[in-house]
């Protein structure tokens, strides 16, 4: 077992961090006060390698393994990136990009990969309908085949960057109702007739990435928008929520270092009854935590990444672990940072508190901890 | 075109820095290294004029094994090849003693420019540049926000500020520049210029290889000798100016800045 990082991989991650603290950082604030997408940011990501890490270099990627794409992520959260860019990225590059590269023909590759990678095109992913979130199975939307084309209907919600993406990968049913059996895989781009999206959602948390409906009346798509066979996609679904409880998290376990850092600067720094507030055991116990937190949340996430690199199969316990554990058990933690600033710890500008909204996602996308715990007892 | 690029490796900016027991030096544990911010525009700088003229950047350092660390960083950036020189010996060397290693190394190598940052931000002496264009016999334009080098590679036009305006210097190559902030935008190591500069040639020299004794160099051959190292002076608590009224006020500040400030 071997728990190292290479020399190129702590290079590479100091190399974010400066990249992120200089060029995206200053940003950020602004952006989650206002509830608006980074655009410049996002494609300044790109421009940097970061939205096609694990693609192959011919495809405009860098051919990382999962080890360096998590890494990444836990470097954008650590130099200070919001949890809602970073959710923008994990969106477009694993959710929409990586079922893409990962089912897709080459000539879908040759055609959406590098604008991904690159940032020229942003992507999302629809799995999750108005009244079928936890109950993939019971999704509504249809494909029907006429011709040499697919007639989509129905509706997504809650899709990451639905209202600025250029392209989605959308999952409907086709024929008869069969359950998981007739989930199937399209490429739908923006600007086909019949397609559009809702407005954008106002939330409490990762604000800074746009999230709505998309809506599909009588949308008419070629039959070469099929991402691998028709009746695949449940199984397409299930990999990439894999992703969904693995890499998309690591700028959440990053941003809690990040955290940290202010909380025991803060501490030392905070004088109340004479001394610093760091020297009162309930704000220690409070940084041991968050530092607890941080490394168990580590070992579980750079667990199932390097289980990826080694090309065992797919894990769901141990990726439902972890989903279950950053999740739920970092609400502690963002609680206690939140605290430890006293008043200005509930005001913006101290950053904490949108780390504490942001951080309130993981819970709930890619699978609520109650459905996580579901599927950790049904493997036991 | 082929450039050297002198760099230094420093503590990071945002190091907090101690000064160690025997007030001469500071404590180097717990110390995050980095290439010297000057030096990544020479790094910077020598790549753009590659991309232009073609040739090869060369990358030389001065130091301990850890200073290949910020070598392989300006090799992921782009650059061709890294020298590094590292002996026992140096400890102690003063700018004149890094210059002399440097132009040691540099006179067996074909080159037509020299980048060198304009300064280190450790120490802050801001000459080992000068020290090595003057070993070398080669003109020096230092502190240089803007570079030009003629079509036929064979002139270099640096622009530097001066007192209320450019003052723009013309020299024939080979010529040493010293970069200042601002020359351009240093570029970001992306993760295939990583893995590419694992493979890239680092040569590592000692000074007996370079025909250098320990007596020329290091701390015997210091024209300089640092006597003491002393922390800034803690600030003092701010004041809070006392008062009824803004006119009030401003009188008793008037009055402070002249009785205890003695600034006006
Ligand atoms: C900001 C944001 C971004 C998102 N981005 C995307 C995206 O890009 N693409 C996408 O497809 N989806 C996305 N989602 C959707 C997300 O995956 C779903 O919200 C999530 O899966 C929960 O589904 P639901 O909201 O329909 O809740 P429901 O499934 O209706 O659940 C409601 C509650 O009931 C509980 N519950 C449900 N079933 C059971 C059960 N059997 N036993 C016990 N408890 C149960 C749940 O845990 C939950 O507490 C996003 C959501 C948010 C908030
Ligand atoms: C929205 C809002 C509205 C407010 N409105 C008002 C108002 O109308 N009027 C008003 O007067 N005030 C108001 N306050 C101030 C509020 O009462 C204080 O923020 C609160 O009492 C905490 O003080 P502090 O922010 O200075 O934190 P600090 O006292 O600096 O505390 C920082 C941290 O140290 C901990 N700590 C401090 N001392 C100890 C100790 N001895 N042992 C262990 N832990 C310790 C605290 O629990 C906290 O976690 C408001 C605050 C907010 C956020």
């Amino acid at each position: 077992m071997d728990f190292s990082f290479t020399e190129e991989q702590m290079m590479f991650r100091e190399q974010i961090i400066r990249f992120a603290k200089k060029e995206i950082v200053p940003r950020v604030q602004e952006h989650d006060l206002r509830g608006e997408f980074d655009f410049q940011s996002f494609r300044k990501l790109g421009d940097f390698g970061i939205l096609g890490l694990h693609f192959p270099e011919e495809l405009g990627g860098s051919n990382a393994d999962v080890v360096t794409s998590v890494l990444a992520g836990e470097a954008l959260g650590e130099a200070g990136v919001d949890g809602g860019l970073t959710l923008a990225y994990g969106a477009h590059t694993f959710l929409c990009g990586d079922t893409i590269f990962a089912h897709g023909t080459d000539s879908q590759r040759e055609k959406y990969i590098p604008k991904l990678a690159s940032g020229e095109w942003i992507g999302c992913m629809g799995l999750t309908e108005p009244a079928a979130g936890s109950d993939v199975a019971a999704i509504s939307t249809r494909a029907e085949k006429r011709g040499d084309r697919y007639i989509l209907n129905g509706n997504k919600m809650f899709i990451t960057n639905g209202p600025v993406a250029d392209v989605a990968v959308v999952y409907a049913k086709i024929g008869k109702d069969l359950k998981h059996a007739g989930i199937s895989t399209f490429i739908v781009e923006k600007g086909t007739a019949g397609f559009s999206t809702g407005k954008n959602l106002i939330k409490m948390g990762v604000r800074a990435s746009h999230t709505s409906e998309l809506i599909f009346e009588d949308c008419e798509i070629p039959e070469e928008n099929l991402i691998g066979q028709e009746g695949a996609g449940f199984l397409m679904a299930m990999q990439t929520v894999e992703w969904d409880r693995s890499a998309l998290l690591a700028p959440f376990i990053g941003g809690m270092t990040y955290v940290l850092k202010k909380c025991a600067r803060y501490a030392k720094e905070r004088y109340q009854f004479g001394r610093p507030i760091a020297e009162f055991q309930a704000i220690k116990h409070k940084l041991a935590d968050i530092k607890i937190f941080i490394e168990a949340a580590r070992s579980l996430t750079y667990r199932i990444a390097w289980c990826k690199d080694q090309g065992r199969p797919l894990n769901h316990l141990e990726a439902a672990v972890a989903k279950l554990f950053i999740g739920d058990w970092s609400l502690k933690p963002a609680n206690d940072a939140m605290v430890l600033h006293g008043g200005y710890g509930y005001c913006h500008e101290y950053e904490v508190e949108r780390y504490f909204r942001d951080s309130r996602l993981a819970p709930i996308g890619g699978g609520t901890s109650e459905i996580t715990k579901m599927i950790i007892s049904k493997l036991i | 075109m082929n450039i050297l690029v002198c760099l230094k490796q420093v503590p990071d900016t945002e190091t907090q820095i101690k000064v160690a027991p025997d007030s001469k030096s500071i404590v180097t544990d717990n110390i995050k290294w980095v290439m010297n911010p000057y030096d990544e525009y020479a790094v910077e700088e020598g790549l753009r004029l590659k991309e232009k003229f073609g040739g090869e950047v060369t990358i030389i350092g001065v130091g301990p094994t850890r200073v290949t660390e910020s070598i392989r960083t300006a090799l992921a950036m782009g650059a061709d090849k890294g020298i590094l020189v590292d002996d026992p010996a140096l400890t102690g060397s003063d700018s004149l003693g890094i210059a002399k290693i440097l132009a040691a190394v540099i006179k067996d190598l074909d080159y037509n420019l020299i980048l060198c940052g304009k300064q280190g931000v450790d120490d802050d002496y801001g000459v080992v540049g000068s020290n090595l264009a003057e070993l070398l016999g080669i003109p020096q334009i230092s502190i240089v926000l803007k570079l030009e080098v003629s079509e036929d590679g064979s002139t270099v036009k640096a622009h530097r500020e001066v007192e209320g305006g450019i003052l723009v210097i013309e020299a024939p190559l080979p010529a040493l520049i010293t970069a200042q902030k601002g020359l351009n935008e240093p570029r970001y190591a992306s993760l295939p210029g990583i893995m590419k500069a694992k493979k890239k040639p680092l040569d590592v020299k000692t000074i007996s290889d370079l025909g250098l004794d320990a007596g020329q160099v290091g701390e015997s051959g210091a024209k300089i000798k640092i006597m003491q190292i002393t922390p800034p002076e803690e600030r003092g608590a701010g004041k809070i100016v006392e008062g009824e009224t803004p006119q009030e006020k401003a009188a008793n500040l008037a009055k402070l800045l002249h009785e205890e400030a003695k600034i006006i």
